[in-house]
């Protein structure tokens, strides 16, 4: 086939947005940009999106909630989209993943849902503290409580109850982990790892949104299984996978789908941006680089530690 | 091109912008997004909602 018909999800262009329409133009190609705010979706009628002959579409929604109904709008459209609608509201919905992680035997974090202040407070008994409150969808550190007692677990739970949306009500509670002051973000593209990074603060909170310095991971053969194994189970073809080191080995935090990468830019001269868009261009032509069924590349993680 | 930002009246200078790029005013620290690059028309950035990220 020619050059694909790409389009790119936006809600704005960062560095990596900008990168990949750069590494898009290397290929002859000018993604059409659907910005999510001046979209107009006409549910009952998809004729306009058929209209537009798109191959491809990839997500770089940083939005979750537009980016689900926009994607799952391609599905119903037949546009294929890089990440598909599923893998995206999985990677997306932090109960569903911690489901799927621990059903399939990755290891991850001891995680607990609670709906009231009081049975909450018995999870957090049994989860132990210091412990961990996340949003059930949340990203960038945001909104994240480490609760030392007790008393300061009823206190955020009585606050968050009292923030309005329901979803503050539904109480996500994790394990606290005594991290050496750093956690691993690794890079995933279809079926290779592309790059990894250890991320460090001074904060529990080790998001580089809120400020944590990357540098180089070497991607050993025990990161490079337990990330492509919940890469995998998640079914993100692009996904960023966050590890930490725990006395009984590596252990996932998360996977994201809309993954950053500009940590990362900072720690290797790999081109994450080409080999996203290599992927996404090649995924229309090649049935096979969406296989959800592959292996890790070697060759892709010598190149990721400069060998 | 020379810039001037909408909250502060500052002016500045930049090489290349794209539609839909942000920017922060060197002057104020504001976050603007580019909404036309011929003739430059800028606007405050969108404010980050809870659902943002990655």
């Amino acid at each position: 086939m020619g050059k694909p018909n790409v389009g790119m999800l936006v809600s704005q262009l960062r560095e990596e947005e900008k990168l990949l329409l750069r590494a898009f133009a290397s290929h002859g190609i000018d993604p059409v940009r659907l910005t999510d705010r001046k979209l107009q979706l006409e549910l009952t009628d998809l004729t306009w999106l058929q209209e537009m002959e798109l191959d491809v579409v990839l997500d770089r929604c940083l939005a979750h909630g537009r980016a689900g109904i926009v994607l799952q709008a391609l599905d119903v459209a037949g546009v294929r989209s890089v990440n598909t609608r599923r893998a995206a509201v999985i990677a997306d919905d932090k109960v569903e993943c911690s489901l799927i992680l621990g059903a399939r035997g990755i290891p991850t974090l001891r995680t607990f849902m609670a709906f009231t202040v009081e049975s909450a407070l018995e999870a957090l008994e049994q989860v132990g503290y210091p412990a961990v409150m996340k949003p059930v969808a949340g990203s960038w550190g945001r909104l994240l409580g480490k609760v030392n007692s007790p008393g300061a677990a009823r206190a955020l739970l009585e606050h968050k109850r009292q923030l309005g949306s329901y979803h503050h009500s539904m109480f996500y509670i994790q394990e606290y982990i005594e991290k050496p002051g750093r956690d691993l973000r690794i890079f995933i593209v279809g079926d290779d790892i592309v790059a990894g990074s250890y991320r460090s603060a001074e904060h529990w909170v080790t998001n580089v949104a809120r400020g944590a310095v990357s540098a180089p991971c070497p991607i050993t053969p025990e990161i490079a299984e337990i990330s492509m194994r919940a890469a995998k189970a998640i079914e993100v073809e692009i996904a960023g996978v966050d590890l930490v080191e725990t006395p009984d080995g590596l252990k996932v935090i998360e996977v994201n789908g809309g993954a950053e990468f500009k940590g990362l830019m900072s720690t290797t001269e790999y081109d994450i941006a080409q080999h996203i868009v290599d992927y996404v261009v090649n995924s229309c032509s090649d049935s096979q680089s969406s296989s959800l069924n592959g292996t890790y590349s070697a060759s892709k993680q010598s190149m990721a530690n400069g060998e | 091109m020379t810039i001037t930002c909408p909250e502060c009246g500052a002016e500045f200078q930049l090489d290349s912008i794209e539609v839909g790029e942000i920017i922060q005013c060197p002057e104020c620290g504001v976050e603007l997004e580019v909404l036309e690059t011929d003739p430059v028309k800028l606007a405050l950035a969108p404010d980050e909602e809870e659902d943002w990220g990655e």
